[in-house]
């Protein structure tokens, strides 16, 4: 499934034009973009949490070469599936 | 990132921001984010995978039964084979919560 087949389905069962379908479906993921772009959570109740976790710098290592490097500090994303997702997938 | 800056945004906020962003009435912008989170969760049910560029990949992975230990008691537990489901962030978005 990717966005074409989201917008196919607002296309569908929401009355827009296939352009404004486009329009909102992106504007949907840019939100989300842009509010984890800022450092908040986004928390979709029923589905998942994504969160922007800080990451101190730490010394890693290649695992092909296994050679020693030093990883900087980062910010990463992060996804935490909520229990009504969890159960549906077990269901 | 100022750590007391950062806020959530939970679903009826972000109804209203695509609200505002597109100019729907807020039952258009509340059907629109329910649609595209439980075609999320079906597909994902389904066993499938979702793709959205610039944002990242969703996909569903098996984990077998195992004997675990309950950390708190030191008892032995058994835990069932499952499904989880997996987010793997995009280059894009990566960048981006980064600060890039």
């Amino acid at each position: 499934m990717t966005k074409i087949d989201i917008i196919q389905n607002v296309y569908e069962k929401l009355g827009f034009s296939k352009k404004e379908s486009s329009d909102i479906v992106e504007s949907v993921f840019d939100i989300i973009k842009d509010s984890l772009a800022q450092g908040d959570k986004v928390k979709i109740s029923g589905f998942g949490n994504f969160v922007v976790k800080e990451k101190r710098a730490r010394r890693g290592r290649n695992p092909q070469t296994g050679q020693e490097i030093s990883i900087t500090a980062r910010r990463v994303l992060t996804f935490k599936s909520s229990q009504v997702l969890r159960k549906a997938l077990n269901g | 990132m100022d750590k007391e800056e950062a806020k959530n945004m939970n679903k009826s906020d972000l109804i209203t921001a695509l609200m505002v962003k597109n100019n729907l009435t807020e039952k258009q912008a509340t059907d629109i984010i329910n649609l595209v989170f439980d075609r999320f969760t079906k597909t994902l049910k389904d066993g499938g995978r979702i793709e959205i560029r610039g944002f990242g990949s969703f996909t569903v992975r098996q984990y077998k039964a195992y004997k675990g230990r309950n950390p708190k008691l030191g008892e032995y537990v058994e835990v069932k084979a499952k499904r989880l489901p997996f987010f793997k962030v995009g280059r894009e978005l990566k960048k981006m919560a980064d600060g890039k």
